[in-house]
This record gives C-alpha cells, sequence and structure tokens, in this order.
C-alpha cells in the first residue's frame, strides 16, 4: 500500500512507489481479460470522478477501474456539478467528503487544484490532470505500457513531441522517466518550449534533453511520444497553421523511419490525425497507442487499490 | 492634544537632528525640541526608543468605497498606525474609482471621520481607469489628492501616459505607474521562470515589467514630468531607473517588502498568499532590489497593502485576486532583511515618501505636524495575522519572526498606537 493519502504528482514519488504502482497495475491487467471482469477488493468503498474539464477516456478509465474493484463509482462533470452555480471547489469538495466518499479523482483546468483539495479532504485526491502541471495517472499508464515492451524504464531515448508548454503529460512523464535514467528529449517549436522547462527536473537533470529540431528528437529513439495539438493555440501565434506544424512537427512514417527499428508509438489521445501524427503511423505496427489505454485501466486500478484498499 | 515625548533619540535626516532629547507638542504641533520643564502636559517617555519622522506609505489599497468586506478606511488606518504608518496614500481602484472629485471628497471625509491614519488619496490618471481620456485631475487635486495612478492597471496607450506626465506638471503631482506590459503578461499567475513551467503556471515575464519602465523613462525624460514607478520587481527595471536617475531624470521609484524577502519559490505550494502582482520574482532579482534600496536607486519602501476577503484568496491560484496585506509587517521585514543604516530607514519610510507625493512636510521641527513614528529596533516579534487590525487576513507573514518594530506611532500629538514590550 501507499504510505500517503494522495496521489497529486509524479515529482514527488519515490521509484518504489513507482514501481509498487506498476506491479500492482501487472497484476490487475489479468483482471480485464477474465469473462467476469470483476473483482471484490473495493466494494463499498465510494469512488467520485470530479471532472471540471471535458474528458471521455480519462474519466471513462477511471470509471472502469472502479467498477472492475467493485467500488461504487459516481461521475460528476463541470456541466452537471455546482461550480456553475457559483459554489467554490473548496465547498464542493467538503460536501463530498461530507458524503463519505473515499476518493476523489478530480480534473481541473487550474494547476494545483487537486493539492488544494488534498489539504481539505479526508478523502484521498487523485489528480486526473490539472492545468498545465501534471497528469500523474497519465505518466503511470505510460510507464507501465514502456515496461511491458522494452522491458526496462532506464537507458532508453524517449522523444516528446509537440506543445510542450501547455502539456501536463510531458511534465509527468519528464519526471518519470529520468527518475529511472532515461533520456528524454522535449521537442517543439521554440514558442512551445517554456522558459526554465530545462530545470524541472529536481535530480537527474542530465537525462533531460532539449530540442527544436524533430529529426534530432527521433533518430535512434526507442520510444517516441506525441503529444496533442490545441487549435486555440494557432489564435495565439504558437505557431500559424496546423499545414506548417505538420511540416515541422507532424509523425510521419519518413520521419519514424529515423528511430530505432522497435520503437514504439505513444500517444495520449484523443488524436488530431494529420496534425501532429500521420494515419498511417498512428495505426501503423509500431503505434502501442491502444495499448496505453487498456494499461489505463489496470495502472488506475492499481491506483485506487493502493490508496484506499484494505 | 498635547504631550511630551521624553529622552528619545530623535532622527530626522531631512533635518540633520540625530540627538536624545524632548519633544514638546501643543495643539498636535510640534512647539519644541529640545530639553525643559514642561508643566501639565502628558508624558511619553521614549528612553531607548527612536523618535522618526511619521512613517508615510505610499502605496496602499484601503478598498472603500466598494468593497468594505475586505477593507475600509477605518481598518485600513488601525492597520497602518499597528504597523507605525501615521500616513498612506491610498489607490484609486476603488468601486468606483476614485477618478473624480466626489470619490476624493467621500475619503477625505471618511478618513478624516474614521481613521488613526492620515490619509492621502490618489487619483486616477483616467476616467475609470480605463486608460482612454483624462480624469479630472486638477478637480481631483483641489478636493485633496497627492498623487495620481491608475494602479492595477498600466496606462498602456503611450500617447496618453505622455499627456498624463505633462498635464499633471502644472499641479506639481506624481504621476504613479503600475508597469506591466498587458499583452506579454495576459492570463500570467506568477513570475515566468522555471517554477511558472515546473508547476504549470502561467508566466507574467520580467520583460512586461522592464518594457513599461523603459518606454515611460524616455517619456518622463520628454516631458520632463515627474515620474514615479510603483512596486519594482525586477533587476533590469532597479538598473534603468539606476541609469535614469544618473543621467538627472526626474523619476522616482518603491519597493515592496514581499519583493526584497520572497522569491517564485514560495508559489510552490500553490499558495493564493504568493500570488500578487508584479509577482515575487527570482532570488537574482531580489538581490537586486535590496541593492537598489541601499545604494538610493529605489527612494521608497510601500506595502501595496491589497487586502481581499478569504472567499476569494480560497480559490484555485489562477482564479483567486493579487495580493497580500503588508501595512503591519511592512516596517519589521525592512528593519530584519535589509541590514539598513537608521539614516537611511527613516528616509525610505519617511523622507523620501513625502518628497514624492504632493504633501506638506512633517518632521522633526517645529511648527510641523506632530506626526512621529516611535521605533525600537531591538524589539523581537512574531506576527500573528489572527491579531491583525486589517479586515482582511492574506498574508504569507503569518508567525514570522521579526526584529525592530515600530512601538507607538503618534498623529496630530495623538498616540494612536502603542505596543510595550
Amino acid at each position: 500500500m501507499l504510505k500517503r493519502k494522495d496521489l497529486l504528482g509524479i515529482e514527488d514519488l519515490s521509484r518504489d512507489e513507482i514501481l509498487e504502482i506498476l506491479d500492482t497495475a501487472e497484476s490487475f491487467q489479468e483482471v480485464s481479460t477474465r469473462p467476469i471482469k470483476k473483482v471484490p477488493t473495493l466494494r463499498g468503498k465510494t469512488i467520485i470522478n470530479l471532472f471540471f474539464e471535458a474528458s471521455t477516456r480519462t474519466r471513462t478509465s477511471f470509471e472502469i477501474a472502479g467498477k472492475r474493484l467493485s467500488a461504487d463509482v459516481v461521475n460528476i462533470s463541470s456541466s452537471t456539478s455546482s461550480v456553475s452555480k457559483g459554489e467554490t471547489l473548496i465547498d464542493t469538495a467538503r460536501t463530498l467528503d461530507a458524503m463519505a466518499a473515499d476518493c476523489v479523482v478530480i480534473r481541473h483546468s487550474a494547476a494545483g487544484a487537486p493539492h488544494t483539495l488534498a489539504r481539505l479532504t479526508k478523502a484521498s485526491i487523485v489528480n486526473g490532470g490539472d492545468g498545465a502541471h501534471e497528469h500523474p495517472t497519465q505518466a503511470l499508464l505510460d510507464a507501465c505500457t514502456i515496461r511491458q515492451r522494452k522491458g526496462r524504464l532506464n537507458d532508453l531515448k524517449v522523444a516528446i513531441i509537440g506543445d510542450v508548454a501547455h502539456s501536463r503529460v510531458a511534465r509527468s512523464n519528464t519526471h518519470l522517466l529520468t527518475k529511472f535514467g532515461s533520456h528524454v528529449w522535449l521537442c517543439g517549436a521554440p514558442t512551445l518550449m517554456p522558459i526554465g522547462i530545462e530545470k524541472i527536473v529536481c535530480e537527474n537533470g542530465e537525462f533531460l534533453h532539449l530540442t527544436n529540431s524533430m529529426d534530432e528528437a527521433v533518430q535512434d529513439a526507442d520510444v517516441v511520444m506525441m503529444l496533442r495539438v490545441q487549435f486555440e493555440r494557432m489564435s495565439e501565434s504558437f505557431f500559424p497553421s496546423v499545414r506548417e506544424y505538420f511540416r515541422y512537427y507532424g509523425l510521419t512514417s519518413d520521419r519514424a523511419a529515423r528511430a530505432k527499428p522497435d520503437v514504439i508509438i505513444m500517444h495520449p489521445g484523443p488524436m488530431n490525425r494529420g496534425v501532429e501524427i500521420a494515419t498511417d503511423v498512428a495505426d501503423g505496427p509500431y503505434s502501442v497507442i491502444f495499448d496505453q489505454v487498456s494499461a489505463g485501466v489496470a495502472v488506475r486500478m492499481a491506483i485506487l487499490y493502493l490508496l484506499v484498499g484494505g | 492634544m498635547d504631550l511630551v515625548v521624553k529622552n528619545g533619540r530623535v532622527v530626522d535626516p531631512a533635518r540633520k537632528v540625530d540627538t536624545v532629547t524632548d519633544v514638546v507638542i501643543r495643539d498636535g504641533i510640534i512647539r519644541a525640541i529640545g530639553k525643559g520643564n514642561v508643566a501639565d502636559v502628558p508624558v511619553f517617555d521614549a528612553t531607548g526608543l527612536i523618535v522618526a519622522p511619521g512613517f508615510f506609505d505610499i502605496h496602499v489599497h484601503l478598498r472603500e468605497p466598494g468593497t468594505e468586506e475586505a477593507e475600509t478606511i477605518a481598518t485600513g488606518g488601525a492597520a497602518a498606525v499597528a504597523g507605525g504608518f501615521t500616513a498612506v496614500a491610498a489607490m484609486p481602484n476603488t468601486k468606483p474609482p476614485n477618478d473624480n472629485p466626489s470619490i476624493t471628497h467621500y475619503i477625505v471625509a471618511e478618513a478624516r471621520r474614521s481613521s488613526p491614519a492620515r490619509v492621502f488619496p490618489i487619483g486616477a490618471i483616467t476616467k475609470e481607469q480605463k486608460g482612454e481620456t483624462l480624469a479630472e485631475i486638477g478637480e481631483m487635486l483641489e478636493a485633496g489628492i497627492a498623487g495620481i495612478s491608475d494602479d492595477g492597471k498600466p496606462v498602456m496607450n503611450s500617447q496618453l501616459f505622455r499627456r498624463a506626465l505633462e498635464y499633471a506638471q502644472m499641479f506639481d503631482l506624481p504621476v504613479i505607474q503600475h508597469c506591466e506590459d498587458l499583452d506579454l503578461s495576459k492570463g500570467g499567475v506568477m513570475h515566468e521562470g522555471m517554477y511558472s513551467t515546473r508547476l504549470g503556471l502561467k508566466g507574467i515575464p520580467s520583460a512586461a515589467e522592464e518594457i513599461m519602465v523603459s518606454r515611460d523613462l524616455i517619456l518622463a525624460q520628454m516631458t520632463r514630468g515627474k515620474y514615479h514607478v510603483a512596486h519594482l520587481s525586477t533587476r533590469r527595471a532597479v538598473e534603468l531607473v539606476r541609469e535614469a536617475k544618473a543621467a538627472g531624470w526626474k523619476v522616482s521609484a518603491e519597493a515592496t517588502p514581499h519583493h526584497f524577502t520572497l522569491t517564485d519559490a514560495a508559489v510552490a505550494d500553490y499558495d493564493t498568499n504568493a500570488k500578487m502582482n508584479p509577482p515575487l520574482r527570482s532570488a537574482d532579482d531580489v538581490a537586486a532590489i535590496v541593492e537598489g534600496l541601499k545604494d538610493g536607486t529605489i527612494d521608497a519602501v510601500a506595502s501595496d497593502h491589497a487586502p481581499h476577503h478569504i472567499n476569494l484568496k480560497m480559490l484555485e491560484f489562477d482564479r483567486a485576486p493579487f495580493g497580500i496585506t503588508g501595512l503591519e509587517t511592512a516596517v519589521g521585514l525592512a528593519t530584519t532583511r535589509l541590514e539598513l543604516p537608521l539614516v537611511r530607514l527613516i528616509e525610505l519610510f519617511s523622507i523620501n515618501p513625502q518628497r514624492i507625493m504632493k504633501v506638506k512636510p512633517w518632521g522633526l521641527f517645529e511648527g510641523s505636524s506632530a506626526d512621529l513614528t516611535i521605533l525600537d529596533l531591538n524589539r523581537s516579534w512574531t506576527f500573528d495575522v489572527n491579531r491583525s487590525r486589517s479586515r482582511s487576513r492574506n498574508t504569507p507573514f503569518h508567525g514570522w519572526h521579526l526584529k525592530g518594530k515600530a512601538v507607538a506611532t503618534i498623529v496630530g500629538g495623538k498616540v494612536v498606537y502603542e505596543d510595550r514590550a
């Protein structure tokens, strides 16, 4: 079991904690292959998915994870929550606490919102993505996928490409993979590479590399991870057009050929086909995009179990 | 009010006074400085203490009219004297803003009625602080303003700011700018740097401040206007002011206690009491502010006292308002952190603020209004926000151990605050 109340980010997780989560996730993967996909582990526990930002896959993944562990899962999305009635996040959280929720999974557009909640609730808080800060369960499911495909989390070259500035996925993966001694190459247009990004890793900073050249990032990579492009960035002049973006930072099969022959291609989803990733690559033999989704359920089962089980 | 302040170390750098003596006050006016027998007058024993000209915080937000749940002129004035300030200059971003003489009149009248500290209103530069057309600066001066500013909002339009610098000269009013290029700072909630990137919060680059300081200094030179930079926060901005002063331009600048005390690392836990504008900057910027305070580049310490109700400060970091309270901690932070000679401390807190703003000077001379700050530089104390006189509680300094305190505040010969050990 994890000796912590909440899971707020990868940055403050130890390697042992990460390995415990991944090992537990692997043991839960088998549950999803059974004809009756359910174990009684969290029977009688209440898990609330509190989503202030649109999400289909993360919310569904947490819901399925909770239900496969026999927990009672309640979904609250921003359109139905009382936030639109002016209630503060803190009152919402205290209300959920008063209903004796065991765990609240929160996604919020404001970085730090889960940390605010965690200080005030008895329930365990799981960060389901906060602004441009962290998305720890995504990094853990990515690590689960990488470890199963590559057999290790160290000594890999991992290229993370795209909108690094606004990506919580990039931050969480960078923290996780550098902790294990893999080389992370963050790559994007200079407008999308924020000031100080080279210093975001507290330890093992020597494993973090930056480049504006996608060819350099992909060269001999073991893993290529594409980030989703948000179209509203165009109006803010981070890049001029989708066409030009794809020209420099789109993953085509030609570019993918620069990577190691056994490269795996990852994407946190949802994909913009033809914007950051070509369809033939997304659906090609190196793509593990749907393995990531499967791993997501197992990793979230592991996290819920390790936080509120027992 | 009559009073004799006995046996204190009387220090007034502007009048070259530094001697242990008495200050005799009659009807709120200093009548004599020197030893002598005075009968039938109450005595304030200042033995072992420093008697300084009343401290003047030239950058506070009193929130009245309009946001009285956060602060009122009465509670803000009480916090001021508890922090050793005999006077404050109140920024105009009230609701409605102080952009016309009727609001100025109200603030002046309410301060006379309810505030233990003197309150000098600052008028808006532009109508409704919208940055579009000049407010009635002369009319507001007649009603009692001591300067003009659109604080909280910079005047982005260079032509309009030029006009303000020109027009204010006929009243000898300082034009005070909150320097922030709004295009560069848009959406930002903290200093742009490693911490903002790690925390996933949108940054406000140092350039947002430096570009506007630079533009303003050029306009100040061109117009020969009386220009004052509010709350300097970056190294380059300090250097720009230093260069302008060396060139002999008529500019002044202030810095806040939080900008010489804290860095952007204080945001790490998403503490909304570390959210202010300009934001807490890097350690190098803090060092530059301290240098500027020591070498005379920065003329004044001003608190930017910005009370906000807990209901707003408990919101998500992105949504919470900018600002912290500061009146009661400013002097203690300066004496604890800055290691300044006493004369420099008094210049920063009283002499220079009086020169920057359009006010009738006070100090330790016969005929001055008897506004005095009594300091104990050896007093160790702990700031307890729960005992704050402010109506708001948004401070990052709760529980801080400080050395040096204003132990009494005298306004018009009346002891309006006293905290003897």
